[in-house]
């Protein structure tokens, strides 16, 4: 990045290391991503980076704590929500790919330290400082050119985690539309649930498999080369779905795989 | 009426393998969720969310002063000349309603839709003691011939196709079948013109209870609530205690909401406000009306962390944005109330004991609360729930374990590390050259109709630290 060019917005084209940075950004990975698909925090490095940012990833970072949260274990999401916040709070930003976990720190936080005002204090601190990914490059860093490329079709789902808790909607759609290779075809429903829901999937097989069907046959609907989404669980449970039901083409790709390619 | 909650998993599996029962809610599918837009939209969507918390702020008023709007209520219900009873249970309501029936030397009751009549199982009490209740919403006179329970507060038939119907008439009326909607409806109602002129009783529910009044109003579609609540000698309505706001000018921006947040109507058919019997002057209406104020369970949740669903209006929009409700039905949740209120009121009021699964039987994907016209936090209700379970040892052993492990692991980097490393390695091996997983121990509910895509092998963590040192990635 040109050192000259320090408004918005940003010219990735530059592949020169950068003189100065616009800051520094922790990124939180999650516990899918490092487990299931760890290209997807590279993916997520490489576009903070090019959007100007200095990437820390904290070491010692496991999980945000929803797991437990969403079974009714307070305190195993407190306990782990004091490890993240402890962990995090030292940075300008806080950077997720994933609607979920983000959501969690954002919405969540505050309702696991009701009742205890000095973490309640620090929670929400955090929170304000932690993004979605999408909704940090479009709405705090600005991007106007992401590095990666892709030719063809794709259809978006809007993860619900990251819809309804963070308004994440129009950010990733808004970078997919810099890229000039990507057509974009909506498919219908896009903002009904696949299925996924954490242990629900797990639970509940019978009716999760029956609304990840659904979903696919939305997808399938639209032809599209590839969905994109924002949160491995979603891209799990449809993965999962579509090749069970015999679709072995249609690609399911993590929104930071495609804006950041080489990866 | 009787509890099949702790059936859910089953129920749901039986509604998932019914052929017909899934064409059915297919075609119902995003129908009044896309009506509900549509209203949305042509109200102004700013004024609409206005609305809302409009009448979040009026429903959580009453609630938090519960008790005074009730006693306000009964005064002036009473000054008006009707008869205010309270009930505290389900097997008061009953008692209170057979006792009018006595006193009225009634045989016939012809009923408008109440849910609070379900709760109580007030038809079965009647026809115990020899009364013939007659159910004259289309949707309940449809189940109480079949003999089935309610599947969606507003849409109490909505699992019946119209060939159900039209079998079912043939069979009840001992006419000849019928297959076209319009001629259906034109014999049920013949067929009820008989019963409304023949009853002794109307019952009906209350949308709402107009403090400042002493008014029972009702929202309907059909025109039944007008003849129960005018033709027979005596009307009843049930109604639970919470269903009270202060003033007509509440009820007014209540009705904005309600019906576009039901069915996408700016206003319903039928809108009655009835307060008292007939005075002397009035051409029609009851001789004695009486109102049974219930409580069956709901004084437990003032106060409490389930407060805010004394809030609910019923407009039964979180059940038409559920994907849940929509994939299963509403006879899968086993009780009176289905989808996210229904998984939220039924373990408040019957017992978290007795429905274990509904708490847990949601993605948390936040529709309902998205679309609720009174802004009921559901999903947080339903973590609530969750929580209880938890700390009441209500879970299974196998995923308290499970929880345990993790929460466990994730609190020492190191030991997760070195889990997660062998975790993925194994899975990844498990994936063999296509990369996924077709049955997955200790998780096979996820791979009944799907895939585990695998691990790659490593984990970010391990990659990251074998990174060259001091490059950017990019």
């Amino acid at each position: 990045m040109r050192s000259t060019d320090n408004a918005a917005p940003v010219d990735t084209t530059d592949d020169t290391p950068a003189l100065s940075v616009r800051g520094r950004v922790a990124l939180m990975v999650t516990c899918l991503v490092d487990l299931m698909r760890p290209g997807i925090g590279f993916a997520a490095i490489r576009l903070l980076e090019s959007a100007g940012y200095e990437v820390v990833v904290p070491a010692a970072q496991t999980c945000c704590g929803q797991p437990g949260w969403n079974s009714g274990d307070r305190p195993a999401a407190r306990a782990l929500a004091q490890k993240l916040i402890t962990e995090f709070e030292a940075y300008e930003h806080v950077v997720v790919p994933s609607g979920s976990c983000a959501g969690m720190i954002r919405m969540h936080y505050r309702d696991v330290f009701a009742d205890d005002s000095a973490w309640l204090a620090r929670a929400a601190a955090l929170a304000g400082r932690t993004h979605e990914l999408t909704d940090f490059l479009v709405n705090v860093a600005r991007l106007a050119r992401v590095p990666g490329s892709f030719q063809g079709s794709i259809t978006y789902h809007d993860s619900c985690a990251g819809l309804r808790e963070l308004g994440v909607k129009t950010q990733p759609r808004a970078l997919l539309a810099t890229m000039p290779g990507v057509e974009l075809k909506e498919m219908p429903d896009c903002e009904e649930c696949c299925g996924f829901g954490g242990t629900f999937s797990v639970k509940f097989g019978e009716i999760s498999g029956a609304l990840a069907e659904a979903k696919c046959a939305s997808i399938a609907s639209t032809g599209a080369n590839a969905v994109v989404l924002g949160d491995l669980g979603c891209m799990l449970s449809i993965e999962g779905r579509l090749r069970r039901r015999g679709d072995e083409t249609t690609q399911v790709l993590h929104i930071a795989q495609v804006l950041a390619g080489g990866g | 009426m009787q509890v099949r909650a702790m059936h859910f998993q089953r129920n749901a599996a039986r509604a998932l393998a019914d052929a017909p029962l899934q064409d059915i809610l297919r075609r119902f599918g995003t129908g009044l969720a896309e009506k509900r837009a549509k209203a949305r939209l042509a109200y102004g969507i700013d004024a609409f969310e206005g609305l809302r918390d409009a009448a979040a702020a009026i429903r959580r008023r009453v609630v938090g002063n519960l008790d005074s709007w009730l006693e306000r209520f009964e005064a002036e219900a009473t000054r008006r000349g009707t008869v205010v009873l309270w009930a505290e249970s389900s097997e008061d309501v009953c008692a209170h309603v057979l006792e009018i029936c006595r006193r009225h030397g009634v045989k016939k009751a012809i009923k408008s839709k109440s849910m609070l009549s379900e709760e109580a199982g007030l038809n079965e009490a009647l026809e115990a003691a020899g009364v013939q209740p007659v159910e004259t919403d289309l949707g309940e006179y449809i189940i109480q011939m079949a003999k089935e329970p309610p599947s969606h507060i507003i849409a109490p038939a909505i699992h019946k196709s119209k060939e159900d119907v039209a079998a079912l008439f043939a069979e009840q009326h001992r006419r000849p079948r019928l297959e076209d909607i319009g001629q259906l409806t034109r014999e049920a109602r013949l067929m009820l013109r008989e019963h409304f002129l023949s009853a002794d009783l109307g019952i009906s529910g209350a949308n709402f209870l107009v403090a400042e009044t002493g008014s029972v109003a009702l929202v309907t579609n059909e025109g039944n609530g007008r003849m129960v609540t005018t033709l027979p000698r005596v009307h009843v309505a049930i109604t639970g205690i919470e269903k009270v706001v202060p003033t007509l000018e509440d009820l007014s921006t209540l009705n904005r909401v309600l019906p576009r947040s039901a069915t996408g109507q700016e206003i319903s058919n039928y809108f009655s406000i009835l307060t008292g019997p007939k005075a002397p002057q009035d051409a029609d209406g009851p001789e004695h009306m009486y109102v049974i104020l219930v409580d069956a369970g709901r004084t437990g949740l003032l106060g409490g962390e389930m407060e805010s669903m004394l809030s609910c209006i019923r407009c039964g929009a979180c059940m038409n944005h559920c994907p849940v409700y929509r994939t299963v039905g509403g006879h899968a949740y086993g009780w009176v109330y289905p989808g996210p209120m229904g998984s939220v009121l039924t373990p408040a009021y019957v017992g978290l004991e007795n429905a274990l699964d509904l708490p847990q039987a949601a993605t948390l994907c936040g529709a309902c609360e998205a679309v609720c016209p009174v802004r009921i936090p559901l999903p947080e209700l339903l973590r609530g729930l969750r929580e209880k379970q938890t700390e009441r040892g209500l879970r299974p052993w196998t995923e308290r374990a499970g929880l345990g492990l993790w929460a466990w692991a994730a609190r020492r980097p190191a030991a997760y590390a070195l889990l997660s490393k062998i975790g993925v390695r194994l899975l990844r091996t498990m994936g063999g050259t296509r990369g996924r997983i077709g049955r997955l121990p200790l998780g096979a509910g996820w791979t009944l109709m799907r895939d585990m895509p695998a691990p790659e092998g490593r984990t970010f963590r391990e990659l990251y630290a074998a990174r060259p040192q001091g490059t950017r990635l990019s």
